[in-house]
C-alpha cells in the first residue's frame, strides 16, 4: 500500500533546476504535478529551490486540490525570503478563501497566516473576516487559529478589525471544535498581552464546560488548560467544576488525563469539605498511575508531574508505592524519577520492603542509578528515625561488596545519618575506616574526614588517619581541602597532643600560603585568629552543637510548587521551573538574534530546584562547616562571593595574628583584603561583559573607583610586536594628586613580573593616564597546577597599597614562532599520547566566516595548518597551531558549522593542565 | 498554554532530516543541528527525553530507525507533544498500511506533508483520527471509498462536518452485508517475584481491541463482570447482582468514542464506535491477579568456574487450557563457556549475545504441570578478581488463548442503532465465540442478558493473556 515518492528524490544530474523549471511550465497536468513533487523533495533534503519562486507559484492556480497543497507548502517555505514575488500569489489566496469547497477556503486562511510576509498580511484581514463568519465549521475552526497567527504578527491590527471580538463570539459557536480552537487562540493572545483579553466568566464557564463534553480530544486539552487559569467563586463553584471534569481522567489520551488533573487540583485548593477533597484524592490514583503503562517518553513526563503532586498531595499516592518499583528494563530517566517518588512516598509501613528494592538496584549495571540508589536509602534513613537503623544496616551490607562506586557513596549518605542522629551509630566508624584507602571521590573523601574530625575523640588513630590524608593537601580538590582543614582543628581542639599540634601547624600554612582558593584562605585565617587569641571561644564555635537536619533535598519551595502545579503536563513541570526561567518572553524578530543566544543556559538561572538530572544532596550540607553556617558554602569553590568574617576588616595585612610566620614580602596575602572589599565581585561584570575585545579601547576595571578611595584601576594584558604589555589605565577621582606609583605582581602559573618600573606621571584630581607596562615571563613561578589568576598589588605615596586580581588571559602569551609545518604537525600530533588530548565544546563561540577569524587568530599568534569539510554533516574543521613560552606547543582542532553557535575544541599539548586555559582564551577569540 | 510544538523533525539515526515542518515562527529553522550536535552525537542521548539548549525545548523519541524531534520556545503541554507525535505515527502506519521507518517516510513524503499540514496547525493538535482523515486526505492506494467515481480528487461534500462533528471519528453512510463485531481482550500480566517467592509487584494491564464493521451509525454498550458495573446494574433493575466472580478495576480509560459523562453517572460504556480496528478501552487490575505460571528458580555457584541452574516452571491455569510460545530466559554471566541442559520438555540452549540460558516450550499444557530445566553452565576462569556478577532477573514470556489472568468477562455487548435507518431492526442476535469455543459457560452466561434490538450482528470474542514484564529475581 505504501507510495512510491522516493524516486523524486533520485535526480542528482547537473542542470536540475533548469529542467524543473520546464517541467513546471510543462502543459502537461501529470509532468506538472511531478516536478512540483521533485521541488518540494529538493526542499526537503535541504537543497535551495527558491530561485524557481515564480514557476512554481505558476502552478497554484490548479483545480488538483494534492497540487494546490504542494505549492502552498512551497509558498510557505519560501515566502519570506520572496517577499515581493509572494505578493504573486495573493490573488489565489484570496480567490480561494471564496472557493465552493471549504476544504479550499479553510486550506487558504490556514496557508495565508503561516506566510509571515507583511504586505501580505494586510490582504489576509478580509478573507479572514469572511471565514470567522463561514458556515462550515470546518472553516471557522481554522479561521479561529489563524486569528492567533495575525496576532503573532501584527497583534494591532488583530485589535483594530475586531477579530478579538469575533473569537470571543465563536465561544457560544454550535460547533465543540470551533469553541476549542477558539479557546487555544485567546488564551494565547492573553499570554502575550498584559492586558484582559480572555476572562472566563460565569456565562464561558458554562459554555466551556459543555464542549468539553463534545470535542476531540485534543480540543479537550486546550479547553482544560483554559479552565486551569479561572479562578473560583467559592467551593461550590470549584466543586462544581470539577465533578464536570472528573470524567475526563478515564481518557485514554495522557494530555487529557493531566490537564484535568491540573483543574482538579487548582479547585481543590478552595474546597472545604473533607470528604469531597479525599474522594478527589482517591479518584486521582489510579488515572496518574495508568499513565505509567505509556511509552517511556510519557511515563517521563508523567513521573515528574507526579513528583510535584506528591508533594503537594502526598495522600493520593500513599498506598501505591509498588507501582514505582523499577522495571529491569524501565529506561534510565524513568527509573530515576521513580527512585525519587519512591524516596518522598517512603513510610515506615512500606520501608521494609522499599529497602529491600533500593538494596537490588544498588546491585544494577548502571553507575549512575545505583549511585541514586544507595543516596535513596540514606535519604530515607534521615526521613524516618525508626527505620534509620534499618537502613544503616542495609548501607553496612553493601559496604560489604566492595564495590568501590557503592561504598564512597555509602560514606557520603552515613555521613549525613550520622548528623542527624548523633551518638547512636558511631560504632560502625570502623567498618567505614577500612575501606578509607579506596576513597577517590572529593565528596567522599570530604565525608569520611568530616567523619574522622567530629568523632576524633573516638578514633584513637584519628590523628594517622587525617595525616595519610595530609601529605596530598595541596592536590586535593576545595572541597577536601576545607575538611581537612576543619577536621584537623577539631582533631586540635579535642585532643591537643604534640601531633595534632604539630598537624595544625602544617595545615594553616598550606591553606594561608599555598592556595588560591579565598574560601580556604578566609576559613584558615579566621580559625588562625580564633586559636590564637582564645582557644576556649574556638571550642565553643568550632564544636558546638549543630542544629538538626532534616531531607529536603528535592522539595520545592512552596510558592515555587503552587507555579508548577498550575503548569501541570507543560514544560515547566517537567524541569521543575517557572516558566518565565526558560521562557525568553522577547520573541526574536529574527532567526540570527535566538542562534546568539545559544548557550547553554541549563544551570544558570540561579533557581534552587536542579534541572534534570539532580544530585540529590542533603540539606543543611557540609556539617563540618563549623561555626554553623556562615561560612562559605560547601563546594562554593572558586565563587567568591566574599564571606564578610566576625570581625572588621583588618587594617592591613601586616596586622594578622600573632602565631602567624612573616608573609613572604612580595605577596602579602593580598586577596584577604581584596575579597573584603569586594573587590573580585566587582571583576565578575568585568569579565564577560566586555569580552577581552582586543581593539575595544576600554580596558576591564580591576579596581573600582569606591574601593580604591577614588582611585580607578584598568588593565588587560596584551602582545604588542611580540612582547607581552600590560596596558594600564589610571583615573584619580580624589581630590589631591597621586604619585609615586609602584606595581609588584604576586607568584603566577605563567611567572609573569614586570620588565621594568610603572611609569605613571603625577595624577592630578580628576585625571586620567595609560601607560604600557613591559612584562616578562617565568620570573616567579607559582607552583601546582596552572591557573589564571594574577594578583596585583599597586601602591602610590598617597594611599594604602592596593591589592586586585586580574586574569591571565592565554592569547596574550602565543609566541610568534608558533607556526608549524603541516609535517611537524602531522608528527608531532602522533607522538603525543592520546591522554594529552583534551577537548572541550565551547558554546558560546561562534564561526560566521572561517577566512576572518583565521586571521583574527594570526593575530593571537595561532598558525593555521590545514582545514577540510566532514562531508555528512557539513562541519568545518580547522587545524591550527599555536605555542606559549618557552616550549608549550598547542596543537588545535576546531570543529563546527559555519554560522552556527557551539564549536568543538580539541587541543593536543604536552601540558594538557593548560587545555583550561586555552578553551578560555579560545572562546574568548572565537566570539 | 497547549502549543504541542513549535516545529517537528523527523531524522534519520545518522541525524539526516527526512521531513520536517515548521509551525510556528518562534524557533529558527536550524534549531536541528542544535539537536544533533548537543544530544545525537554526545552520550547523553537517551539520557533523558526533554532537553532544553539555547532558549528551545527538544522533545525526541525514537521509533524503529527515526527520531522525532518536536522543538518548542514556550512553555509548552509536553504531555500533549509526545502523545501527539505518538498518535501521528499511528497514523501514518494506518496510512501505510504497516510499518513506519525511514523508509517508508521517504516513500510517503508527500502524503506526509499533507497530514502534517491538516493535523496540526500553529502548533494546536487538529483531528487525528484516521477514518475521518481518510475521507479527504487519499493518496495512490489510499483512495477512500467515496473516490473511485468520476470525480476523482473531490471529496464528499461533508467531510468538513465529519471532521467537526461531535462523532468526530466515524463516517456516515456505511453499509455492511454482514454486520461483524470481533473482540479481542488482551491482557498482559506483569510480575516482579522476590528469590524466596514473594510478589513484589504483580498487575495486569489489559486491553479491549474491537473490529467493527457495522453499518449506519450503531450505539454500542458493552457489559464486563466488574464488580461496580454490576452493582449498578442491580440498583437499576432492583434485584440483587447475580452471583459469580466479579472483578474489581483499578482504572479505566477510554477510546474518545465512549461517552466519558455517561460512563461516571451510570458505568456504563456505551460508545458508537469508529469503523474497522480500534482500542477500545484499557483498564488495570492489581487485585485477586490469577498468576498463569510459577517459577521456582535456583541458581547455585559453584567456586568459580561453575554454576548449576535449576528451574522449575508451573502451569496454574485450566487443564482445559495451554499456553503458547512459553520462553524462560535465565540470565547467566558474560564470561560464560557453555551449559548443558536436561529438559523435561521443549528446548534449551544458551544465547550468549543476551547473556542467558533460554528455554522454550512451544506448547505447555495447563492443569498444575510442572516442568523443569537444569542446566549446568561452566564459565571461563577470569584471573581478575571481577565485582560480584549481579543477578539480573529471570524474564519470561508466554501467551494462554482463552484465559484473563484479571478473570475479566464480557457479559454482553449490545448493538442498537443510533437516530438512523432502522433497516435491519426485529432481527436476532448472535454470539460467537472464536478460535477457541472452550468457554461455554461464558457463553450461556451472555445469552441470558442479550436483549432484542437493533439489528443483526455477529460478534466475536476472543481471549488472551500475555507476559508483560514477567521478572522473577534470582
Amino acid at each position: 500500500m505504501s507510495g512510491h515518492d522516493s524516486k523524486y528524490f533520485t535526480t542528482t544530474k547537473k542542470g536540475e533546476i533548469h529542467e524543473l523549471k520546464e517541467e513546471l511550465n510543462s502543459q502537461y497536468k501529470d509532468k506538472k504535478k511531478d516536478a512540483v513533487k521533485k521541488v518540494i523533495a529538493a526542499m526537503t533534503v535541504g537543497k535551495d529551490v527558491s530561485m524557481l519562486f515564480t514557476d512554481v507559484v505558476n502552478c497554484m492556480q490548479t483545480e488538483n486540490l494534492e497540487l494546490k497543497k504542494l505549492v502552498y507548502l512551497y509558498l510557505i517555505n519560501y515566502a519570506k525570503s520572496h517577499p515581493d514575488l509572494a505578493i504573486l500569489a495573493v490573488n489565489t489566496f484570496v480567490k480561494d478563501s471564496q472557493d465552493p469547497n471549504p476544504l479550499i477556503r479553510a486550506l487558504a486562511v490556514r496557508t495565508m497566516g503561516c506566510i509571515r510576509v507583511d504586505k501580505i498580511t494586510e490582504y489576509l484581514c478580509d478573507p479572514l473576516q469572511r471565514c470567522l463568519k463561514d458556515e462550515d465549521p470546518y472553516v471557522r475552526k481554522t479561521a479561529a487559529i489563524c486569528v492567533a497567527k495575525l496576532h503573532d504578527i501584527n497583534a494591532e491590527l488583530v485589535e483594530d478589525r475586531g477579530f478579538l471580538e469575533a473569537l470571543k463570539d465563536m465561544i457560544s459557536d454550535s460547533n465543540p471544535m470551533v469553541v476549542a480552537n477558539a479557546v487555544a487562540a485567546l488564551a494565547e493572545i492573553q499570554e502575550g498581552s498584559s492586558k484582559v483579553i480572555f476572562e472566563i466568566t460565569n456565562h464561558t464557564l458554562f459554555k466551556l464546560l459543555a464542549a468539553l463534553n463534545e470535542c476531540t480530544e485534543w480540543g479537550q486539552v486546550f479547553i482544560l488548560d483554559a479552565l486551569s487559569k479561572y479562578k473560583a467563586k467559592d467551593a461550590r463553584d470549584a466543586e462544581n467544576i470539577v465533578e464536570r471534569v472528573t470524567p475526563r481522567l478515564q481518557h485514554a489520551n495522557c494530555a487529557v488525563v493531566l490537564s484535568a488533573v491540573k483543574v482538579i487540583l487548582q479547585q481543590m485548593e478552595l474546597i472545604t469539605s473533607v470528604d469531597v477533597v479525599r474522594n478527589l484524592c482517591k479518584k486521582m490514583a489510579p488515572p496518574l498511575v495508568t499513565l505509567l503503562s505509556a511509552e517511556p517518553e510519557i511515563q517521563y513526563v508523567a513521573l515528574r508531574n507526579i513528583n510535584l503532586i506528591v508533594q503537594r498531595r502526598p495522600s493520593i499516592l500513599a498506598h501505591e508505592i509498588k507501582v514505582f518499583f523499577c522495571k529491569y528494563n524501565d529506561p534510565i530517566y524513568v527509573k530515576m524519577e521513580k527512585l525519587e517518588i519512591m524516596i518522598k512516598l517512603a513510610s515506615d509501613r512500606n520501608i521494609d520492603q522499599v529497602l529491600l528494592e533500593f538494596k537490588e538496584y544498588a546491585t544494577e549495571v548502571d553507575v549512575d542509578f545505583v549511585r541514586k540508589a544507595v543516596r535513596a536509602i540514606g535519604r530515607c534513613a534521615i526521613k524516618l528515625d525508626r527505620a534509620a537503623e534499618r537502613c544503616i544496616n542495609v548501607l553496612l551490607e553493601l559496604i560489604k561488596i566492595k564495590v568501590n562506586y557503592v561504598v564512597q557513596e555509602a560514606i557520603i549518605v552515613i555521613k549525613d545519618i550520622f548528623r542527624r542522629y548523633p551518638n547512636m551509630y558511631e560504632s560502625i566508624i570502623a567498618t567505614l575506616c577500612e575501606s578509607l584507602d579506596t576513597l577517590d571521590e572529593p565528596e567522599a573523601k570530604a565525608s569520611m574526614i568530616w567523619i574522622i574530625g567530629e568523632y576524633a575523640e573516638r578514633i584513637d588513630n584519628a590523628d594517622e588517619l587525617l595525616e595519610s590524608f595530609l601529605e596530598s593537601f595541596p592536590e586535593e580538590p576545595a572541597q577536601v581541602q576545607l575538611q581537612l582543614l576543619t577536621a584537623a582543628v577539631k582533631l586540635f581542639l579535642k585532643k591537643p597532643t604534640e601531633g595534632p599540634q604539630q598537624m595544625i601547624q602544617v595545615v594553616l600554612n598550606n591553606a594561608t600560603q599555598e592556595t588560591d582558593n579565598p574560601d580556604l584562605r578566609d576559613r584558615a585565617y579566621v580559625y588562625w585568629r580564633l586559636l590564637s587569641t582564645d582557644p576556649e571561644a574556638a571550642k565553643d564555635v568550632v564544636l558546638a552543637e549543630k542544629p538538626t537536619i532534616s531531607d529536603d533535598s528535592n522539595m520545592l519551595d512552596q510558592s515555587l510548587l503552587d507555579d508548577l502545579l498550575a503548569n501541570i503536563a507543560t514544560l515547566a513541570s517537567v524541569y521543575h521551573k517557572p516558566p518565565d526561567a526558560f521562557v525568553s518572553r522577547t520573541r526574536p524578530t529574527q532567526p540570527r538574534d535566538d542562534e546568539e543566544e545559544f548557550a547553554e543556559q541549563d544551570s544558570g538561572s540561579g533557581d534552587t530546584s536542579a534541572p534534570v538530572p539532580d544530585g540529590a544532596q542533603v540539606h543543611g550540607g557540609y556539617p563540618g562547616a563549623g561555626p554553623s553556617g556562615p561560612l562559605p558554602p560547601p563546594g562554593g569553590y572558586g565563587a567568591p562571593r566574599g564571606p564578610s568574617p566576625p570581625t572588621g576588616p583588618p587594617p592591613a595585612p601586616a596586622a594578622a595574628p600573632a602565631p602567624a610566620p612573616a608573609p613572604p614580602p612580595p605577596a602579602p596575602v593580598p586577596d584577604l583584603l581584596g575579597d573584603l572589599m569586594g573587590l573580585d565581585n566587582a571583576l565578575v561584570p568585568a569579565g564577560p561583559v566586555t569580552p577581552s575585545a582586543p581593539a575595544g579601547p576600554p580596558l576591564p576595571v580591576l579596581l573600582p573607583a569606591p574601593a580604591g578611595q577614588g582611585l580607578q584601576i584598568s588593565g588587560q594584558l596584551m602582545r604588542r610586536d611580540g612582547q607581552v604589555f600590560y596596558s594600564l589605565r589610571f583615573d584619580n577621582n580624589t581630590q589631591m594628586p597621586l604619585d609615586g606609583f609602584m606595581i609588584q605582581f604576586n607568584k603566577n602559573t605563567f611567572g609573569l613580573a614586570s620588565a621594568g618600573p610603572l611609569q605613571v606621571p603625577i595624577l592630578q584630581p580628576g585625571t586620567s593616564a595609560n601607560t604600557l607596562l613591559p612584562m616578562v615571563l617565568f620570573q616567579n613561578v607559582a607552583p601546582g597546577p596552572p591557573n589564571s589568576i594574577l594578583q596585583v598589588a599597586v601602591k602610590n605615596n598617597q594611599q594604602p597599597v592596593w591589592y586586585f586580581n586580574d586574569k591571565i588571559h592565554l592569547q596574550a602569551l602565543f609566541v610568534e614562532d608558533g607556526q608549524m609545518e603541516r609535517s611537524t604537525f602531522l608528527e608531532t600530533w602522533k607522538s603525543l599520547p592520546d591522554s594529552h588530548e583534551v577537548s572541550k565544546d565551547l558554546p558560546n563561540a561562534i564561526v560566521t566566516n572561517s577566512e576572518a577569524t583565521l586571521e583574527r587568530l594570526l593575530k593571537s599568534n595561532l598558525f593555521f595548518i590545514a582545514r577540510r569539510v566532514l562531508k555528512d554533516t557539513n562541519q568545518e574543521v580547522l587545524y591550527l597551531s599555536g605555542k606559549v613560552a618557552p616550549n608549550v606547543p598547542f596543537l588545535v582542532e576546531l570543529t563546527f558549522l559555519v554560522g552556527y553557535p557551539s564549536v568543538k575544541c580539541a587541543v593536543k599539548t604536552p601540558s594538557p593542565e593548560m587545555a583550561p586555559l586555552f578553551f578560555e582564551a579560545m572562546e574568548s577569540l572565537l566570539r | 498554554m497547549p502549543v504541542a510544538a513549535s516545529a517537528i523533525y523527523f531524522l534519520n539515526l545518522r541525524g539526516d532530516v527526512l521531513i520536517n515542518r515548521l509551525y510556528r515562527d518562534d524557533v529558527g529553522g536550524n534549531m536541528v543541528d542544535a539537536f544533533r550536535t548537543h544530544i545525537m552525537q554526545t552520550k547523553d542521548l537517551g539520557t533523558c527525553p526533554v532537553r532544553q539548549i539555547g532558549g528551545c525545548s527538544f522533545l525526541y523519541m525514537r521509533i524503529s530507525n527515526v527520531y522525532i524531534v518536536t522543538v518548542v520556545s514556550s512553555n509548552a503541554n509536553a504531555a500533549c507533544a509526545f502523545k501527539f507525535v505518538v498518535e501521528a505515527v499511528a497514523l501514518f502506519k494506518s496510512y501505510f498500511g504497516g510499518a513506519f521507518d525511514e523508509d517508508a517516510i521517504r516513500n510517503n513524503f508527500v502524503l506526509i506533508y499533507e497530514l502534517l499540514d491538516e493535523i496540526m496547525d500553529f502548533g494546536y493538535p487538529q483531528n487525528l483520527s484516521p477514518e475521518i482523515l481518510k475521507l479527504y486526505i487519499t493518496q495512490e492506494g489510499v483512495r477512500s471509498p467515496f473516490s473511485t467515481k468520476a470525480q476523482d480528487m473531490r471529496p464528499p461534500a461533508n467531510a468538513t462536518l465529519q471532521v467537526t462533528g461531535a462523532v468526530g471519528w466515524r463516517r456516515e453512510g456505511l453499509v455492511y452485508k454482514k454486520n461483524e463485531v470481533f473482540l479481542d481482550i488482551v491482557e498482559s500480566v506483569n510480575l516482579l517475584m522476590s528469590q524466596k517467592g514473594n510478589t513484589l509487584r504483580c498487575d495486569v494491564t489489559g486491553k479491549i481491541l474491537m473490529k467493527c464493521f457495522l453499518s449506519g451509525m450503531p450505539d454500542l454498550k458493552l457489559g464486563l463482570n466488574d464488580k461496580i458495573g454490576l452493582e449498578k446494574e442491580a440498583q437499576a433493575k432492583a434485584r440483587p447482582s447475580r452471583s459469580g466472580k466479579t472483578i474489581e478495576l483499578d482504572d479505566v480509560t477510554f477510546h474518545q468514542c465512549v461517552n466519558l459523562t455517561r460512563f461516571n453517572t451510570e458505568k456504563t460504556v456505551s460508545f458508537v464506535p469508529p469503523d474497522g480496528e480500534f482500542e477500545l478501552m484499557k483498564y488495570r487490575i492489581t487485585e485477586g491477579i490469577n498468576l498463569p505460571f510459577r517459577v521456582l528458580p535456583s541458581i547455585k555457584e559453584l567456586g568459580r568456574t561453575r554454576m548449576e541452574v535449576n528451574v522449575k516452571v508451573k502451569s496454574l491455569f485450566g487443564a482445559k487450557m495451554f499456553a503458547l510460545g512459553v520462553v524462560v530466559k535465565v540470565p547467566v554471566p558474560k564470561h560464560t563457556a557453555k551449559a548443558n541442559f536436561q529438559v523435561t520438555a521443549g528446548r534449551a540452549k544458551y544465547n550468549a549475545a543476551l547473556d542467558a540460558l533460554v528455554w522454550k516450550v512451544r506448547k505447555f499444557p495447563g492443569g498444575q504441570t510442572e516442568l523443569t530445566m537444569s542446566a549446568e553452565v561452566e564459565l571461563i576462569s577470569t584471573m581478575v578478581e571481577k565485582k560480584p556478577w549481579t543477578r539480573p532477573p529471570i524474564q519470561m514470556e508466554f501467551q494462554v488463548p482463552m484465559f484473563t489472568a484479571s478473570g475479566l468477562r464480557v457479559r454482553f455487548l449490545k448493538v442498537s442503532l443510533y437516530l438512523t435507518s432502522l433497516l435491519f431492526k426485529g432481527l436476532t442476535l448472535q454470539l460467537v465465540l472464536y478460535t477457541f469455543a472452550v468457554c461455554k459457560a461464558n457463553y450461556r452466561e451472555m445469552e441470558q442478558v442479550w436483549e432484542k434490538s437493533g439489528y443483526s450482528t455477529v460478534e466475536w470474542v476472543r481471549y488472551i493473556t500475555r507476559a508483560g514484564s514477567y521478572e522473577i529475581r534470582c
